[in-house]
């Protein structure tokens, strides 16, 4: 059980999920460019710009369609966000970009299963064919982050120690 | 479920584009984000609203949003708030404050500000450390905790925000995880709607300084019984919990704080009768 | 002239005490009689001597009344009346008698006590308690009341409607009994060979006023504009805080009880950031707590107003004794460089215009602004004529949504004042901060924003336009000779040394008085074309290291040769000492 009855209503979550994640990607961008990661911030950039498209192509499909506006609390998603927004407490200034691409493809494959999961659940015509539509869309995403994965050779590297002490600012 | 109707302001109506200095990671970045949807829940505008904090990496919080905010001196940001609010009973009031600078130097602002019960949220990012000046034991953190002011640990029993709370006399008591966004987004809701002194405690972990409460994400846990309005059941189970217990916790009835209001403004000049002779 | 010395024939000042203990009523007794005489048309001033109990300890009225209005109290006393003489000797040293005066006892109680007498010092014995005994309730205080009545030649009828209003809770019998006393006290009076027969009064022009200096600070403040107080009691401010708690509620104001003074400041800012004008009032202690976030206040731009009335110190000192020695930290007491006003009444009167004045420029220059009065004004009750209406309010330049502009609440501007935006205002959102921030509010650590910022502050109290209020300045119209005298002084010793410059005059004497109401900024230009050409200057102030000569000083090249009269309280600088103190240097 979802509580995802109708295509307007999965088409309002769909929107809401790239709506956050492209604000999550950024958000962490600016963490990044803060803290003189510029490998990351780049990352992050460039995600939130596929998540960003990726929203303004829904926002096209609901043009024409009933979708209710949903408030902030009332999404039925799963856990206690959108699926597709990367955890910020995972986060750490001195990752690399594979272990943020590790957590990026958590949130990404979130994000598929959400709508697999609602594929499977749902007996809604509709609410199936945009449900299969947007799983593959995701998957699409999973695999690339995937690709931009393997350019970075597999290693269980911790996050290496900054040698400088920490400021203090208070 | 409590459907709210969707407010005229989205989240990102409350941020400003200052970005953060915390810590990538630093449990705040969440408060920060559930703050903002709360406030868009609440449907205040981002112009009635006023976030009032003291000095620490938590205090840093107003000028991220984009509503009125006042970061004042270390310690002493439930005083602004309470002039604030007493003076414009009109705005939307929302404290922010850490475990440093709302448990120990403002310690006593904590309990009169409970007692006091004026209509305004208190929320404290507790991450059981002084981060900004290097990671210091603060009045929550363990006593067995080392660092290089304390040596072993301080030794000493920690501060039992919530239970003190309830005891001066807050109206509104609930502890969440940061990481919750859900959860403290609705507690953050609800804490602003109660009437009197609402006192949300946010466990925020600090990367930085403690990267042990990156495992509070797994510890906390969702309580599993409903808000009392009894003091004494809200006591008895705050101190006998595991310390990670998550939700409102307590709601009370307390008349919320007012001044005498007169029904008549008098011109000043006549207070100057009584001087005559 | 005024004459410090009493005599048969009629005078224009007299100063006397009543002193009791164990709840016997000298307090009452003088302010019933300051009322009357201010009925009768007379000015007066008030203080008062305690010990340290909270009920029924010795306590002295010191009541001084003349036919000219008064600002200080003289230094010797022409009677005293001693209702008992129980630890009376305590206050010998504040109520030194005339060689010519008198002192009146209950033979009940045995010879006054020789501090007290000292030489040439006439004697009589009245039985106080005895008579007061001869009538149901009858007080000896009410018996003692009715000696000074006899004494002063106050006019006896306006002493029963001060007691018909005092005592009108407690009944026709009360009233009849006190007034009985009042009457029977006058009688034993009139037979005494010694009489201080004040002339009798000009007529009132606007009417007499009876008040306090706390009261005053009060009242001016809420001219002024404040509608919000912060309050912890704290002695001998306490009062302004009590009065302000009724009124502000009448007009439409609120006044918090906070529970200690780093609240009650922080409260003020809060409210002052809301928009409301705000104010909190202290002694030397509170103050102390205070000054972290006067900084704030001075950081963040936001006006408030602290009373400061000063009583001895350091650390607990004196709680009800005056001195001047908190000038230091109301001008350094912050860290960094925290540009801010401080200014100090320069009599009970002057506690409403400069209170008021306070409040004017806090929110015209959006800084805090110290008021520097003290237990001497604070706690004195006079009758002054009516004061006048000044014209004074808070005036704070406000921020209004003007559409697509981008709002700087931290501009920097040609007078360094930024319109401020109210909590509420669309499209003023900012941040206040006490770190240093940029133009916009946002935290910098950057060379130019410090330097900017600093500059704007300091900039907009340097440049303002203080008008003429920044100072009294006076001569006392003897002719003007190479001999000419200055005397510099700040705040309450303002009363005194007018007084001292009148009996100068008498002995041709030239002396110019140049007294700060505006103790910072200092008015370097202002105030050296005040003291230019002074000869002889006089600088007297009421602490043990000298800070007020040390302030001066420090900020300017005095004219002439100086020298400087300084003592700590709780023994009040008075109008002779300052006289002999010029008479001697003449000489010299």
């Amino acid at each position: 059980m979802t509580g995802i009855e109708t295509a307007g209503e999965l088409l309002a979550h769909a929107y809401q999920m790239e709506l956050e994640a492209e604000e999550r990607y950024t958000y962490l961008a600016q963490q990044m460019e803060l803290h003189n990661n510029a490998d990351l911030a780049k990352l992050f950039r460039d995600l939130a710009r596929v998540e960003g498209v990726h929203a303004g192509d829904i926002l096209e499909q609901m043009k024409g369609m009933a979708v209710p506006e949903i408030a902030l609390l009332d999404y039925k998603w799963s856990g206690n966000e959108s699926p597709e927004a990367l955890d910020m407490g995972d986060m750490h200034y001195l990752m690399t970009p594979r272990q943020a691409l590790l957590l990026a493809l958590k949130a990404e494959q979130n994000a598929f299963d959400f709508f697999n999961h609602l594929l499977r659940a749902t007996s809604d015509n509709e609410v199936k064919r945009f449900a299969a539509e947007f799983a593959e869309e995701e998957q699409e995403h999973v695999e690339l982050v995937q690709n931009e994965l393997e350019k970075y050779p597999e290693s269980d590297e911790p996050i290496r120690d900054d040698m400088d002490p920490p400021v203090s600012q208070g | 479920m409590n459907i709210m109707q969707p407010g005229p302001f989205k989240a990102a109506n409350y941020k400003s584009d200052v970005t953060p200095v915390w810590c990538p990671g630093c449990g705040d970045f969440h408060v920060l984000l559930s703050l903002t949807k709360a406030l868009a829940e609440l449907g205040a505008a981002p112009e009635n609203v006023a976030l009032v904090s003291g000095i620490g990496c938590s205090s840093r919080i107003p000028a991220y949003t984009n509503c009125y905010g006042f970061h004042g001196v270390h310690g002493r940001s439930l005083a602004l708030g309470a002039g604030l609010k007493v003076a414009r009973p009109d705005l939307t009031v929302l404290v922010m404050s850490g475990d440093g600078d709302g448990f120990s130097i403002g310690g006593n602002h904590f309990l009169h500000a409970c007692r006091r019960n004026i209509d305004m949220t208190y929320v404290v990012m507790d991450n059981r450390v002084y981060g900004m000046t290097k990671g210091q034991p603060s009045p929550t953190t363990e006593p067995d905790w080392d660092s290089a002011l304390s040596p072993g640990g301080t030794g000493l029993s920690p501060f039992h925000p919530l239970v003190i709370a309830l005891a001066s006399g807050a109206n509104f008591v609930a502890r969440e995880f940061s990481g919750d966004i859900k959860g403290t987004t609705r507690t953050i809701v609800e804490a602003v709607r109660h009437p009197g002194f609402s006192f949300v405690e946010i466990l925020s972990p600090c990367v930085t300084f403690r990267p042990d409460e990156r495992a509070w994400k797994t510890q906390t846990h969702v309580a599993s019984v409903e808000a009392t309005d009894d003091p004494a059941r809200a006591a008895r189970r705050i101190m006998t919990d595991d310390g990670f217990n998550t939700g409102v916790l307590y709601r009370g009835r307390r008349k919320p704080y007012e001044h005498h209001v007169t029904d008549r403004i008098v011109d000043p000049a006549i207070l100057e009768q009584e001087f005559a002779i | 002239m005024m004459p410090d010395k009493a005599s048969n024939s009629a005078s224009r000042s007299i100063l006397f005490a009543i002193v009791g203990s164990g709840g016997a009523g000298a307090l009452t007794a003088g302010a019933i009689l300051l009322e009357a005489a201010g009925k009768a048309g007379w000015y007066g001033i008030m203080s008062r001597s305690v010990g340290p109990q909270i009920r029924g300890g010795e306590a002295a009225a010191l009541v001084r009344l003349s036919t000219r209005p008064v600002d200080c109290m003289a230094e010797t006393f022409d009677f005293l009346i001693a209702i008992d003489w129980r630890n009376a000797d305590r206050f010998a040293a504040e109520m030194p008698l005339a060689a010519n005066g008198l002192v009146i006892g209950d033979p009940a109680n045995g010879d006054a006590p020789d501090a007290i007498v000292g030489t040439g010092v006439n004697q009589a014995h009245i039985a106080m308690k005895e008579l007061a005994g001869s009538l149901p309730g009858g007080r000896e205080n009410m018996i003692a009341a009715g000696l000074a009545v006899g004494l002063t030649g106050l006019p006896i009828e306006n002493l029963t409607s001060v007691i018909a209003s005092k005592l009108a809770g407690k009944g026709e019998e009360a009233i009849e009994t006190g007034c009985k006393c009042v009457e029977i006290g006058s009688h034993h009076a009139g037979l005494l060979e010694k009489s201080f027969a004040l002339e009798t009064p000009a007529a009132s022009q606007n009417g007499r006023w009876l008040i306090t200096g706390n009261e005053a600070v009060g009242l001016g403040a809420v001219r002024g504009g404040i509608r919000f107080a912060a309050a912890y009691p704290i002695t001998p401010a306490t009062e302004v805080l009590e009065w302000l708690a009724p009124a502000l509620t009448k007009v439409g104001g609120a006044l918090v009880q906070a529970e200690d003074e780093l609240a009650s400041i922080n409260m003020a800012i809060g409210a002052s950031f809301g928009g409301r004008p705000s104010i909190t009032a202290t002694s030397g202690p509170g103050l102390a707590l205070m000054v972290e976030s006067l900084g704030l206040a001075a950081a963040a731009e936001v006006p408030i107003v602290v009373i400061d009335v000063m009583r001895g110190g350091p650390s607990t000192g004196i709680p009800t004794k005056s001195e001047q020695s908190d000038l230091n930290i109301a001008i350094y007491g912050c860290h960094g460089d925290a540009p801010h006003l401080v200014v100090a009444p320069l009599s009970v009167a002057d506690c409403l215009f400069t209170a008021q004045w306070a409040v004017h420029l806090a929110e015209a220059m959006q800084t805090p602004a110290i008021v520097l009065s003290d237990q001497s004004l604070g706690q004195a009750r006079v009758v002054i004529e009516q004061p006048a209406d000044v014209a004074f309010i808070a005036r704070r330049e406000l921020f209004k949504d003007a559409g697509d502009e981008i709002y700087n609440r931290y501009a920097v501007t040609g007078s360094g004042v930024s319109p401020m935006a109210l909590p509420g205002t669309t499209g003023g959102q900012y941040t206040a901060d006490g770190l240093t921030h940029t133009v916009k509010g946002i935290p910098s650590s950057k060379n130019l924003d410090h330097r900017e910022q600093l500059d704007k502050r300091y900039r907009k109290i340097a440049d303002f336009d203080y008008g003429n209020h920044w100072a009294a300045i006076e001569h006392n119209g003897a002719a003007g000779t190479h001999e000419d005298f200055t005397i510099l002084t700040w705040g309450s010793l303002t009363g005194a040394a007018r007084e001292a410059m009148v009996t100068l005059a008498d002995d041709g004497i030239g002396v110019r008085l140049v007294a700060l109401r505006l103790i910072a900024p200092f008015l370097k230009d202002k105030f050296l074309a005040a003291v230019h050409g002074s000869q002889r200057i006089l600088v007297v102030e009421q602490t043990h290291s000298g800070q007020f000569h040390q302030y001066l000083r420090a900020n300017c090249d005095l004219p002439g040769e100086v020298r400087h009269f300084h003592r700590p309280g709780p023994q009040l600088i008075g109008p002779t000492e300052i006289s002999t103190q010029i008479r001697n240097w003449r000489r010299s």
